[in-house]
């Protein structure tokens, strides 16, 4: 079969990993009361953190992976409704963190006031909420590619935390427009319906590997014409 | 000992293609460890393991150990069962002896590192001689309950460090100094974790008497009540019922220890003639562990309280369903019917076991999940990451560092 030429692109695309350290913040909740004033002034670190935290350390699991204050709220307080309620927060709608932040306290605002007795429960010793802040390092890769052919081979080996980099925290935490793939795919290689393609994913319900592969399968359908 | 290349297999190129990147971000600098002793004891295995291989990645990393007497060593372990929350009986004089051995190592050891990492409360004393260099305190020991006196001690020194680290959440209190969450981490390339021949396992059982007839449940601990033996021979009755099985209960030798003993005596009252409970005394013999571990269909792990547990990791990393007490450093290696059960009682334990004795498709997946949450989070190469994220963490105080 003969392939289609593929498209050099103006700029190549520079493959970056994300490497974090958790820093504790010393702060911890045992009631939902506690829970809703820290979620209000902690960093947007901590925030984040707690957000995505499941998504990096629990990558085999699927699908959706619930966040940690609706693990705890649910599973240390007993409060399954909010729980579902925090982890059906769609995290695409937000484009930074301090938007998220308001739409968590919001959703534990709102509830308590259907559910006050919801208030005065209290975590078990040892199963108390710590606040926990991420800090992220992020460094330049040897990978540097020019085409989707390359930009594939490449995905296919490089770390996980590379990719996570480019799909959640540059689009989050640095507050880029969309995803770094779909930025470079559009506006280095002109294609706006690939990049449309696979900023539309919701990258939050499904693993990381499984991430990866629908985003090589998506580049090499698009390779092969 | 294992080079960095030999964990390829295990994690990945593109993981040990990102510690080179760190390394070369750490050029030019001289990390000094510090600690009490170079042989013996969870903090020296670890450099052990840990030192070789950062200088394999191009980090300059030393390590010094500070001098001290028999006196000086029984004050440091009062202060360690204090700061685990024990009572314990500590007199001025204790402070004043730990203050003069202190002192002599102030004046004795040189603390010529970019980044002088002192680990546990022993060398604690000396950031009195810190300079222009960077500091970090490892605290390896479970603080989430210490005696109020001995930890008001070791904090005069500690808010002078520029940051702590510490092995789970529990253990953070608020500091006016940064500091870190590093959880321990296992060598899946040491004889306790390796693969084994099927021909050693079952020599190993051979060795003990045991058949595989019917499953095996094991908790591997030393004899100790904060490990709860006696609660895994009453959850094993409950389970008894219902499902045919036998246990194994496996620790090491309590020659030293006078309460082991009586454990021990406790524990085979209590197994009275029941010929499916296996009780060894084993030798410090890492392979039989290994052995034992790999043989078995449940790991139980009930302790009342636990540093961090990394039998559950080692449990864990051999694709084993795990029954574990919620206690400690447990809770960040199991998440509860993710990749494990969390138990808080007898019944809990027993119920679980049964549990994951019936659906042995359920008891794979957990063992599967807990495998990759291992990999994942508790292998010695991302030990090595946070190592050098930590060191360079000191030269950027971002939340989010951009070195691209």
């Amino acid at each position: 079969m003969i392939m289609p030429e593929l498209i050099k692109a103006k700029e190549p695309f520079k493959f970056c990993t994300r490497l974090h350290l958790s820093e504790l913040t010393g702060l911890r909740a045992t009631t939902l009361g506690q829970l809703l004033d820290f979620i209000k002034e902690v960093p947007g670190a901590c925030i984040y953190h707690h957000t995505h935290r499941f998504l990096q350390q629990h990558q085999y699991l699927s699908p959706e992976p619930p966040n940690d204050f609706a693990y705890w709220v649910a599973d240390v307080l007993g409060e399954d409704e909010l729980g579902e309620r925090l982890a059906s927060i769609d995290t695409m709608l937000y484009s930074t963190i301090h938007d998220l932040r308001e739409r968590i306290y919001l959703t534990i605002e709102d509830y308590l006031k259907g559910n006050p007795v919801a208030k005065l429960k209290f975590a078990r010793s040892g199963e108390e909420f710590h606040f926990i802040k991420s800090v992220s390092f992020i460094l330049p890769t040897n990978y540097l590619v020019y085409d989707l052919g390359e930009f594939a081979r490449v995905l296919r080996k490089i770390t996980i935390d590379s990719i996570y980099f480019h799909i959640f925290e540059a689009r989050l935490r640095l507050e880029k427009p969309t995803n770094d793939f779909s930025y470079w795919i559009e506006n280095s290689l002109g294609d706006k319906k690939l990049a449309d393609q696979i900023s539309a994913f919701d990258p939050y319900t499904c693993t990381l590997e499984d991430l990866r592969n629908k985003i090589i399968q998506i580049v090499e359908r698009r390779v092969s014409g | 000992m294992a080079k960095i290349e030999e964990y390829i297999p295990l994690v990945g190129q593109a993981v040990i293609d990102d510690l080179r990147l760190l390394g070369e971000r750490l050029k030019g600098k001289v990390i000094q460890h510090i600690n009490s002793t170079p042989v013996g004891g969870g903090v020296a295995e670890i450099l052990n393991r840990m030192v070789p291989l950062l200088r394999e990645l191009g980090v300059d990393t030393k390590w010094d150990v500070i001098r001290g007497g028999e006196q000086f060593f029984e004050v440091t372990k009062k202060f360690h069962n204090a700061l685990h929350g024990r009572a314990e009986e500590i007199i001025r004089r204790d402070f004043e002896i730990f203050m003069e051995t202190s002192q002599q190592n102030i004046e004795g050891v040189d603390t010529y590192g970019d980044v002088v990492f002192v680990h546990d409360p022993q060398p604690i004393a000396l950031i009195k001689k810190k300079a222009a260099n960077k500091w970090l305190w490892r605290c390896h020991i479970d603080v989430s309950e210490p005696d109020a006196r001995v930890w008001g001690f070791l904090l005069d020194f500690i808010v002078q460090y520029d940051s702590a680290v510490f092995s789970a959440p529990a253990f953070s209190r608020k500091l006016p100094i940064r500091q870190f969450l590093i959880s321990p981490s296992i060598d899946p390339l040491s004889d306790k974790n390796k693969e084994l021949p099927q021909e050693t396992i079952n020599s190993v059982l051979r060795k003990y008497g045991i058949l595989k007839n019917k499953p095996i449940l094991i908790q591997i601990s030393r004899f100790d009540r904060l490990k709860d033996p006696v609660g895994v021979i009453e959850a094993y009755l409950q389970v008894k019922k219902y499902v045919d099985c036998q246990l194994i209960l496996a620790g090491g030798t309590a020659a030293d220890d006078p309460e082991g003993f009586q454990v021990l005596e406790e524990v085979r009252e209590k197994a009275k003639d029941d010929p499916d409970i296996h009780i060894l005394l084993l030798p410090q013999n890492d392979i039989e562990v290994n052995a034992l571990q790999r043989a078995s269909d449940v790991i139980i792990q009930k302790s009342i309280r636990e540093g961090f547990g990394l039998t559950v990791a080692e449990a864990l990393w051999k694709a084993k369903p795990v029954v574990a007490s919620n206690v400690g450093g447990i809770s960040l290696q199991i998440k509860h019917k993710y990749s494990g059960l969390l138990c808080h009682s007898v019944e809990g334990a027993s119920f679980a076991i049964k549990q994951l004795l019936s659906s042995p498709a359920y008891a794979k997946k957990l063992g599967e999940n807990g495998r990759e949450h291992i990999k994942n989070n508790f292998l010695i190469t991302r030990h090595l990451r946070d190592y050098m994220l930590l060191f360079l963490s000191l030269y950027y105080p971002e939340d989010v560092v951009q070195l691209c």
